[in-house]
């Protein structure tokens, strides 16, 4: 399995980074997973994986803290509002956004090697 | 310190800079009283410069405040002392070459002052005045180094013994049955809030000493009993969570509307989510099969028009799997 780091997924695939500047260089997510359902996402992302969502509002972020996820990467140009990003900054989640679809950014980090699902 | 190196310190990972902030935060905390030199040397203003380089270099310290009649009236210090020594004019009293002009602190300042004294002037020692303007104490960039450092560590200790403590509650209290009880009040449509309980309960777990694992089944299933409070009730519900030695029991329940159809809520896929619910990616149908998964057992009871409770079990001792549902079927 390759080993990527947060910062090599954000430099390859252009993604904004909302949240708070982190050691995204420390940050070697192995897991990927989407969906745009809580619930299934609860059921299915694993621990420090990256999760690709088109939800934009503060429950992503709750549901990233409880699963301790790396990062959630927001997808369709979709925007979070403030409190989402400062809440997610308190909890200590970083959120991504990109312009692409879901499909689009699953497909680049199958293709970098997130492949362990 | 060099631009170059001043832009190279900038680059700090997080958890020195959670260091930083935490000396910050004390540096506002402290007051100078608490890390200022108590047993200060004075010189007395007839005292004659040879006698005062002697004294300094007797006691290596390196300035030391001059006062008249038990006032402070100047301060000398090691530069001066050499600038007599050039001048050859070591029977001068210090009077002669002291400064006059004494900066001053309040032993009831935060320590952040005297740092930003210390930065901006390159000055070495402040003498500390009590609230009736005499003086206190003396404070030196290394009393403000070694007194942050010590503040540091204790609050360290601080935190270790407090999570040491949380842990380690159910061996310090004796009974015939220990139980801390966790209650939790959600609004309904608080989306805003979605999840805050849920994340309270698993910092409270993980802080009582129960595993990652164990805390994240808990996290879970708490979410969706959480967020089934919030997405369905007509007026709220209580989280109640009673976490015992062996055993977490979480108990849900509120007032309305009740669920018609048990057998179908627990079905994977069913919901009766509306659509704008759904939009928020709620609904999914999972919620109750989630739970199911994730506690040892579970009991869902609902009247409609009077309400409903879920009351779920999560094993400590056997580090269990969950399955709670799939597994015992011990739904009424």
């Amino acid at each position: 399995m390759t080993i990527m780091t947060l910062d090599q997924i954000i430099n390859s695939l252009g993604l904004t980074v909302l949240t708070d500047l982190k050691d995204f260089k420390s940050l070697t997510p192995s897991y990927g997973y989407t969906s745009d359902l809580l619930s299934c996402v609860m059921s299915g992302a694993k621990n420090q994986g990256v999760w690709v969502t088109l939800q934009a509002h503060n429950n992503i972020v709750a549901v990233a803290a409880l699963l301790e996820l790396a990062a959630v990467i927001i997808t369709e140009g979709a925007m979070p509002d403030e409190t989402t990003v400062a809440k997610a900054n308190e909890q200590g989640i970083t959120l991504l956004s990109t312009e692409k679809a879901s499909f689009y950014i699953a497909g680049k980090l199958w293709e970098m090697g997130l492949r362990d699902v | 310190m060099s631009s170059e190196e001043s832009r190279k310190n900038i680059l700090v990972d997080d958890s020195v800079a959670e260091n930083i902030t935490r000396v910050e935060e004390l540096a506002y905390e402290l007051k100078i009283r608490e890390v200022m030199e108590r047993n200060v040397r004075t010189l007395d203003s007839e005292l004659k410069m040879q006698s005062a380089a002697d004294l300094f270099r007797q006691q290596r310290i390196s300035g030391a405040p001059v006062t008249k009649n038990g006032e402070l009236i100047g301060i000398l210090s090691i530069e001066d002392v050499i600038r007599c020594l050039v001048a050859n004019d070591m029977d001068a009293p210090v009077t002669r070459y002291m400064t006059s002009k004494v900066r001053t602190i309040m032993a009831t300042d935060p320590v952040v002052e005297a740092l930003k004294f210390f930065v901006n002037t390159g000055v070495g020692r402040l003498p500390v005045l009590d609230e009736k303007g005499n003086m206190e104490g003396i404070i030196t960039k290394g009393d403000l180094t070694s007194g942050l450092l010590f503040a540091l560590q204790r609050s360290i200790q601080e935190e270790e013994l407090k999570t040491y403590r949380a842990s380690h509650l159910f061996e310090d209290i004796t009974s015939n049955r220990t139980s801390l009880i966790l209650r939790y009040v959600i609004q309904p449509r608080d989306f805003t809030h979605g999840g805050t309980a849920s994340s309270n309960i698993k910092r409270a777990l993980l802080r009582m000493g129960a595993s990652p694992q164990i805390a994240r089944r808990c996290g879970i299933a708490a979410y969706e009993a959480e967020m089934n409070l919030i997405i369905h009730t007509t007026n709220g519900g209580n989280m109640r969570v009673e976490i015992e030695p062996h055993k977490i029991a979480l108990d849900v329940f509120d007032y309305g509307p009740g669920i018609p159809d048990i057998e179908s809520a627990m079905k994977p896929g069913y919901s009766t989510a509306t659509d704008s619910i759904r939009e928020l990616g709620f609904g999914a149908g999972m919620g109750l099969v989630n739970i199911a998964r994730c506690v040892d057992s579970m009991k869902l009871e609902s009247v409609v028009g009077k309400g409903t409770r879920l009351k779920m079990t999560i094993l400590l001792e056997s580090e269990t799997v969950g399955e709670g549902y799939a597994g015992k079927k011990e739904v009424s």
